[in-house]
């Protein structure tokens, strides 16, 4: 018998196409393709130039050339390193504890049933709408040596009888930051944990009630424990944000008073960009690597433990 | 010593009357059956006597303690919930002693108690499992357990079987009644499964529209429905109904519906004259019809073989007779054929007797 099906030829380039299709991992690749090549071109290159650009000794106008380690010697050597790799810690650790306590304490509040409890959810989302640039800006008025609103308004309930050094002293600084950035990020956790509490469900609430808990038992052995792999990952990626954080910083104090506020962001822009040096600027960038990538490690662990 | 009274217990949401004027007064040791359509008010019923709804008005009391005002955790009640309720980040055995915890009692206490509890229902070996690696009906027990172990006055269950199949079902009813038998405590028991209330139940309190209509033994419920409700909601396949006229018969009384006529006894009839109306409604079960050879009128009713349905143990009969669709329930031995003529004789002194526009009783 001569005869020949189709099935009998060599497939064709068609055909060997059309099955790598079904291959899932395949077909995976091709369809993340577009997004991965995106994140190439916008994130991977600045981010390799960065680290490049932290061995040279490039100033503005000028090809840099490659030195070594030494941007990263001198900055060792620097006491306004030191300080501001003080001032991000702190800024960072202090404000993000503070955001997720009362980000927590909050969304529990708005998950009660209460009236007109839409309406009060999206008041509270307004601090994290509202561009960072302004409400920067509106914070920087309020700690205004002479048009501070709130020394005029503790003046005027008689609580202090002059108006507060806000910005002006380097711990009164610090702690002013730190409210603002509070101010802006608590409705993050708050609306990402309420998400996370509205899956809990009432009738755990009703048998423990049955069980003999209270409300305080009730949050630390139910409500805390199915929260906290949502929590953690809210926690990570403000910590992110936070440790990376720039605008408020750079807008309300430029990271004065005589640079005992700056952060690594500001640090790094006032270097690079006002004095110049980019690759003095990009070796201050690249100490924060380590600390997010750890983060993100984290953070990657626990999603993937939630699977 | 836990008796649980009820008196005239209201529950109202905003307009919805879930629950109306509920008078009960439980025994000590009772196992009481709440059963009832959807939406009759059963949950709500045991939800207030768990602490977990407030009363809108009237009094409970658990033994002498008027309990309304007092919050869930401190009525010494225990609660199985219908879909369990177990916190799924705790392994089973913090489930069951997360009670004793909150009452802080002795670690070696809850240890042996948590033992103790798991023993009696065959689960010791799930203990570090956490509820999600565990089977529905394992998920049952350890709720059952985490009832138990704190050794309640009252027990109440909500629907606890209606997510276990079939067969689990009949299995773990079987031993929630042995267990009740062995820790001897007050138990409230909610269901819409009306062969769960009857074996269950000492009493069964059937409700309708937050409306109790009749509160009995289950053979009473059975025999002597107080209500059309109560006698189409109790038994299975469902009682037949039909409105009749009542005639003069050869001696006495007869009811009289379309060409189906059947002579009443004279006990029946002395009790209709007393009535006075001459319309009412019939119900017959489908188990007291019996096939007969010859049809006499007065006496049996002919009429024609629909569909048959056996279902092993014994057969369902649907036919028709004039105007009339019954069901009857007949020996496996039987044998009907569709679409051919049958007789049956239904046992007259099983009659139930209605009032057509109340529904009420009238054969009592
Ligand atoms: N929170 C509530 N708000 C308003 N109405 C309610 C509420 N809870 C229950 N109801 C109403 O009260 C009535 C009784 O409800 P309940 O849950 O007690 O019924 P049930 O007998 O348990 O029914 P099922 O067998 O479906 O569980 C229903 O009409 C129901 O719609
Ligand atoms: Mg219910």
């Amino acid at each position: 018998m001569e005869s020949e099906s189709i099935y009998d030829r060599p497939p064709g380039m068609r055909q060997r196409f059309s099955r790598a299709l079904e291959n899932p991992t395949v077909l995976g690749l091709l369809f993340v393709a577009p997004a991965e090549l995106l994140l190439l071109v916008f994130l991977a290159y600045p981010f390799v130039l960065g680290i490049w650009l932290g061995f040279t000794d490039t100033i503005v106008g000028r090809q840099g050339h490659y030195i070594g380690w030494q941007n990263y010697i001198d900055l060792v050597n620097d006491t306004q390193f030191w300080l501001t790799a003080f001032n991000t810690f702190f800024y960072t650790v202090i404000a993000v504890i503070l955001k997720a306590v009362l980000g927590i304490g909050l969304a529990v509040v708005l998950n009660r049933d209460f009236k007109a409890k839409g309406l009060v959810r999206a008041i509270v989302l307004l601090p994290w709408i509202i561009p960072t640039a302004l409400s920067a800006l509106c914070f920087w008025w309020l700690y205004d040596a002479t048009f501070s609103g709130i020394s005029w308004a503790l003046v005027r309930l008689g609580i202090i009888d002059h108006y507060i050094n806000f910005l002006g002293d380097p711990w009164n600084a610090r702690w002013s930051l730190i409210a603002a950035n509070v101010w802006r990020g608590v409705p993050f956790f708050t609306i990402g944990l309420l998400a996370g509490l509205q899956t809990i469900s009432p009738d755990l609430y009703e048998a423990a009630d049955i069980d003999g808990a209270g409300s305080w038992k009730k949050f630390r052995r139910i409500t805390l424990p199915l929260l906290t792999p949502l929590l953690t990952v809210v926690t990570v990626f403000s910590t992110i944000w936070t440790f990376a954080d720039f605008q408020l910083v750079w807008i309300i104090t430029k990271g004065g008073p005589a640079g005992a506020t700056h952060i690594f962001g500001t640090l790094s822009y006032e270097r690079a960009m006002q004095g110049g040096h980019f690759g003095m600027g990009a070796a201050i960038s690249n100490f924060m690597l380590p600390v997010l990538v750890i983060c993100v490690l984290i953070a990657f662990m626990f999603l993937k433990k939630e699977d | 010593m836990a008796e649980v009274r009820l008196e005239n217990v209201c529950k109202h949401y905003d307009k919805v009357v879930a629950v109306d004027n509920f008078n009960l007064s439980i025994q000590d040791k009772e196992f009481v059956v709440l059963v009832g359509p959807s939406g009759c008010g059963k949950t709500t019923t045991l939800r207030m006597i768990a602490g977990l709804e407030t009363i809108t008005s009237g009094r409970i009391f658990i033994g002498d303690r008027l309990i309304n005002d007092l919050p869930a955790k401190e009525r010494n009640i225990a609660m199985v919930f219908q879909n369990y309720a177990l916190y799924p980040h705790m392994t089973v055995r913090d489930n069951i002693a997360f009670s004793l915890e909150m009452r802080k009692r002795p670690k070696e206490e809850i240890e042996q108690r948590v033992r103790e509890a798991a023993d009696i229902l065959g689960i010791e070996h799930l203990l570090d499992r956490k509820p999600k690696q565990l089977s529905g009906g394992q998920r049952q027990r350890v709720a059952v357990g985490r009832a138990i172990v704190r050794k309640p006055e009252v027990f109440l269950f909500d629907e606890p079987l209606s997510n276990l199949d079939a067969k689990l079902r009949v299995q773990t009813r079987l031993e929630l009644k042995k267990l009740h038998e062995r820790l001897a405590t007050t138990a409230v028991y909610v269901t819409h499964d009306q062969v769960e209330a009857m074996t269950m139940g000492d009493r069964i309190v059937v409700m309708k529209d937050g409306l109790i209509q009749q509160v009995g033994s289950p053979m009473e419920l059975y025999n002597t429905p107080a209500n059309r409700f109560v006698a189409g909601f109790i038994g299975s396949p469902a009682m037949n109904f039909f409105e009749a006229e009542l005639a003069g018969g050869t001696d006495g009384l007869c009811l009289q519906s379309g060409e189906v006529r059947l002579d009443l006894l004279p006990e029946q009839c002395r009790r209709l004259e007393r009535y006075g109306r001459k319309r009412i409604l019939v119900g017959i079960r489908p188990e007291d019809f019996r096939p007969c050879e010859r049809h006499e009128q007065g006496q049996t009713i002919s009429g024609e073989v629909e569909v048959v349905e056996p279902v092993g143990n014994e057969t369902y009969v649907n036919f028709r007779a004039g105007e009339l669709n019954l069901i009857a329930a007949v020996g496996r031995k039987t044998i009907v054929q569709a679409h051919t003529r049958m007789v049956l004789q239904p046992a007259m002194e099983h009659l139930h007797l209605f009032d057509i526009d109340s529904g009420k009783s009238i054969s009592k």
